[in-house]
């Protein structure tokens, strides 16, 4: 069970260019040689930092700034354009309606599934960390979901809700009620997702909420039944305010990640493009790789980063805020 | 992303009733019903799947709720999915790309992450600054830039224009910097006083007391390679380079509605992960509940 094969491996290119390094001088005995091992030091850093630095600058760096500069621009895919426009993208973008709906989705999809997966979560873990048996079982059906890829369950989910031969429908049918397009009514289909996406990734936040009940330390339960308080009254006055800071820390994260809806809605849709449930990055997806627009693309993409900065602040604001209380 | 530094073990959970507490109170009782019915439903789609996927084709479209279709259980769906699909190949990708990225990105990370944590130069605090604030940045912001990158490189539908955008994991400078932070520095001044240079102190010191936390991180990138969707989609066109994920999808619509075949696949695909899952159980709960990493 030990994971040493993947840990031990030598760090490649670094590697060699530290080893020429003579070992580092431990007393300075002199400014001159004191001077000299600043100097020394300064290399064996960037030996150590180069493989990182390298790969962070041209797979984060250049194609955040390159693409900043891409927005500026009509670039096609094909190759042709490229001239710089000024803010013509953003305009554009402001005054299309597929921009304010696909913003209008994703923010609506944000709201609907963070709600259920935080709560859920944390009912979850309160549950489970009550000690009753079968913990194996309890972290395998929550969390082992999470583990899957989003073709695996998006497959999944699509054939449950199949309009004609689904599980879904099957049931509602025998029990007398009309079949429902789950994934083909606008509207509706945003509420499939969610619920696919709740089965999906919950067991991440209740894994958060698990660790924090763990740390709730025992005695405060034991001096609240000495005094006797009930189970419940212990719940609401020892465990869910101590709750409260990693319920903060599992709604940032969560926000965070439903706004970035791409993988699950375009393949349990089937990649078709509609007006009520299109995500904003799909939208990039397909102003770039399906209308060739790369200049359009890159400007919604950064309209994207400027609403996940946006709600990231006003999160921070929010729990500094709290924590100064 | 980091959360709170808890280090509870949470697959340890012993505690059997709480104080003010019986043992098998009507509370419990109703507590475990509750649990063991939300178990059952999260565990119901793949259930589902595995049924579907022994069904034929004929009792898997006939819609009827049973758990053994007419034609009894079929491994046909297995067979034609193993024998005319490229599954294998998509298996095979998948594998040794996220090898590649893991190995790659826990190297340089660590390096990295042991400079910001133990060197000292000039614009140590600018720099590190710069990689945590680039955690805010989606990947999907920069899906533009890079294929034009990759197209630049020539590394469009390449395994390493795959490879290369997925080696940068800021989250994973930060956990590793903070685990080298607690390393107590007396057993590196020991090392060091003996004359090994910051190398060999950091390969024959740090390293082999960071097992633990290496193989946490290495699981994590694994599985978020493994995993990941929209970067290999938008950078692989040809069907014999595509990675499970990748792969699988293309066959969803062209399968229609052979539902067997495709939940065939699907249970194919989930199983290596399932298998990681049971093996390393312990890890992964860890990782997460301690790192808080692996937001999707």
């Amino acid at each position: 069970m030990s994971m040493a094969p993947q840990t031990a491996h030598p760090p490649l290119p670094a590697a060699r260019a530290g080893a020429t390094e003579p070992a580092a001088p431990i007393t300075a005995e002199a400014e001159a040689s004191a001077r000299q091992a600043r100097k020394k030091n300064r290399l064996v850093a960037l030996a150590f930092l180069a493989p990182f630095l390298v790969a962070f600058l041209l797979f984060v760096v250049w194609p955040m700034l390159h693409g900043f500069y891409l927005s500026f621009t009509n670039q096609s895919l094909t190759g042709a354009g490229g001239n710089f426009i000024g803010g013509g993208n953003y305009a554009e973008a402001f005054s299309d309606p597929k921009v304010w709906g696909s913003i209008r989705n994703t923010v609506w999809f944000t709201i609907i599934s963070t709600v259920p997966l935080v709560i859920i979560a944390m009912a979850m873990a309160l549950l489970v960390n009550t000690g009753l048996p079968g913990q194996w079982l309890w972290r395998l059906s929550f969390f082992m979901p999470f583990l899957l890829a989003s073709t695996v369950i998006s497959q999944i989910w699509s054939w449950l809700l199949d309009p004609e031969i689904g599980l879904a429908n099957e049931v509602l049918q025998t029990l007398g009620f009309e079949p429902v397009a789950w994934l083909q009514t606008p509207h509706l289909d945003l509420i499939s997702i969610t619920i696919a996406t709740v089965w999906w990734t919950v067991g991440f936040n209740f894994l958060l909420y698990l660790a924090a009940l763990q740390n709730i330390p025992e005695v405060q339960y034991e001096a609240a039944a000495v005094d006797g308080a009930s189970r419940w009254r212990q719940i609401r006055s020892i465990t869910i305010p101590q709750l409260m800071p990693v319920t903060g820390v599992v709604f940032v994260l969560q926000i965070l990640a439903s706004l970035k809806l791409f993988d699950q809605a375009y393949q349990m849709l089937g990649g078709v493009s509609s007006d009520t449930s299109r995500p904003i990055v799909q939208y990039i997806f397909e102003a770039g790789f399906v209308g060739y627009e790369f200049g359009y693309a890159a400007a919604i993409s950064y309209v994207f980063f400027a609403l996940i900065v946006v709600v990231g602040i006003v999160q921070m604001t929010i729990v500094n805020r709290r924590k100064g209380e | 992303m980091t959360t709170a530094t808890s280090v509870a073990d949470v697959t340890d959970i012993k505690r059997q009733a709480k104080p003010g507490e019986r043992r098998f109170g009507p509370a419990r009782i109703a507590a475990f019903s509750v649990l063991l019915l939300m178990a059952l439903t999260w565990l119901f789609p793949f259930f589902w799947a595995v049924v579907t996927s022994f069904k034929t084709e004929p009792d898997a479209a006939s819609g009827r709720i049973s758990l053994i279709g007419e034609g009894g259980i079929s491994m046909q769906a297995y067979e034609k999915v193993l024998s005319e699909g490229n599954i294998y190949i998509w298996a095979w990708n998948s594998l040794w790309t996220s090898l590649v990225i893991t190995v790659i990105t826990v190297a340089i990370s660590a390096l990295a992450a042991y400079a910001f944590s133990r060197l000292h130069f000039r614009g140590r605090t600018t720099l590190f600054f710069a990689v945590i604030a680039s955690i805010i940045v989606p990947p999907q912001v920069l899906i533009i830039p890079l294929y034009y990158e990759m197209l630049a490189f020539n590394l469009v539908d390449t395994p390493w224009g795959l490879i290369l955008p997925q080696i940068v994991m800021a989250p994973i400078v930060l956990i590793l910097k903070k685990f080298f932070d607690a390393v107590p520095i007396e057993l590196e001044d020991a090392a060091r006083v003996d004359g090994a240079g910051r190398l060999r102190v950091f390969l024959s010191v740090v390293l082999p007391l960071s097992r633990p936390i290496l193989g946490a991180v290495s699981i994590f990138v694994f599985i978020q390679a493994w995993n990941n969707f929209l970067w290999p989609f938008i950078v692989l066109n040809d069907t014999l380079l595509m990675t499970l994920p990748v792969g699988l999808q293309t066959v969803m619509s062209a399968y229609g509605v052979e539902y067997a075949q495709v939940m065939a696949q699907a249970v194919l695909a989930a199983l290596p992960l399932i298998l990681v899952f049971l093996f390393f159980q312990r890890q992964i709960v860890q990782g997460v509940a301690t790192t808080g990493f692996g937001g999707q």
